[in-house]
């Protein structure tokens, strides 16, 4: 039997503050995040990548210009966001074909996500610092 | 039985399909050039520029830069769609951004073709 006073408790005020979303929505709201950072970023990732590129007074300059911290504590935090988008992304295309829609996958795979990305970040910025 | 004949343009389709597409093109030219990346060294200039001259780098480097701007589109403009609702204003950003993609796509050529 369907509980009919339960309609009477309508309208429903969630609580959709980042700490009590549940595990996608976290991945979720991480990959809107992570994708406008790095639209942000992309000017200064072209801006490295032509420096670079340019000539060997260039690549010089790049070597010196990603040496200095502040600057790597940025790429170190641009990684994260292209690593979470990155996997969540991959997430998302399974969850298109109908992959992993149930609620126990769903919630595995994010956990997944979260601690992939962030295991990728420590293990590729540990090499590059 | 209702007919219904669904009109539009599509551009909502065509939009999600191309984030969908870009994503998987940058997925796999990222792990080429990662790999690519990884095997370099020791890092010079003389090495990293001829690592971007050969075919598969360069190949994966253009269909990336070329992906990211399409991708970044999408994104975007879900993002501007959600949140900025005077069409006035979501407009004029549209404008701004699409015309920074833009301009970002004519550097991103620059770039390669100096490879």
């Amino acid at each position: 039997m369907p509980d009919l006073t339960a309609k009477k408790k309508r309208p429903l005020w969630y609580n959709l503050s980042p700490l009590n979303l549940p595990l996608p929505g976290l991945v979720s709201i991480f990959h809107r995040v992570s994708g406008a950072l790095l639209f942000l970023g992309l000017v200064w990732f072209l801006f490295l990548l032509d420096m670079s590129l340019a000539s060997e007074a260039g690549f010089a300059r790049f070597r010196a210009y990603v040496g200095h911290p502040l600057v790597k504590l940025s790429l170190l935090g641009f990684l994260w966001a292209y690593l979470h988008h990155f996997c969540a992304g991959i997430r998302y295309l399974f969850l298109d074909i109908d992959k992993g829609v149930g609620l126990p996958a769903a919630r595995a795979s994010s956990y997944a996500v979260l601690a992939v990305s962030l295991a990728l970040t420590a293990l590729l910025g540990m090499r590059l610092w | 039985m209702v007919e219904r004949t669904i009109v539009g343009a599509h551009y909502g389709l065509s939009g999600w399909l191309a984030q969908r597409i870009t994503a998987i093109v940058m997925a796999l030219a990222t792990l080429v050039m990662v790999c690519g990346i990884w095997s370099a060294s020791p890092l010079t200039y003389a090495i990293w520029k001829s690592l971007f001259a050969k075919w598969w780098m360069w190949l994966s480097l253009s269909l990336f830069l070329l992906s990211v701007m399409l991708h970044a589109w999408v994104g975007v403009r879900d993002i501007l769609m959600d949140y900025i609702k005077p069409t006035g204003i979501r407009l004029a950003l549209e404008v701004v951004f699409l015309l920074a993609l833009a301009y970002y796509t004519v550097w991103a050529m620059q770039i390669l073709w100096r490879i």
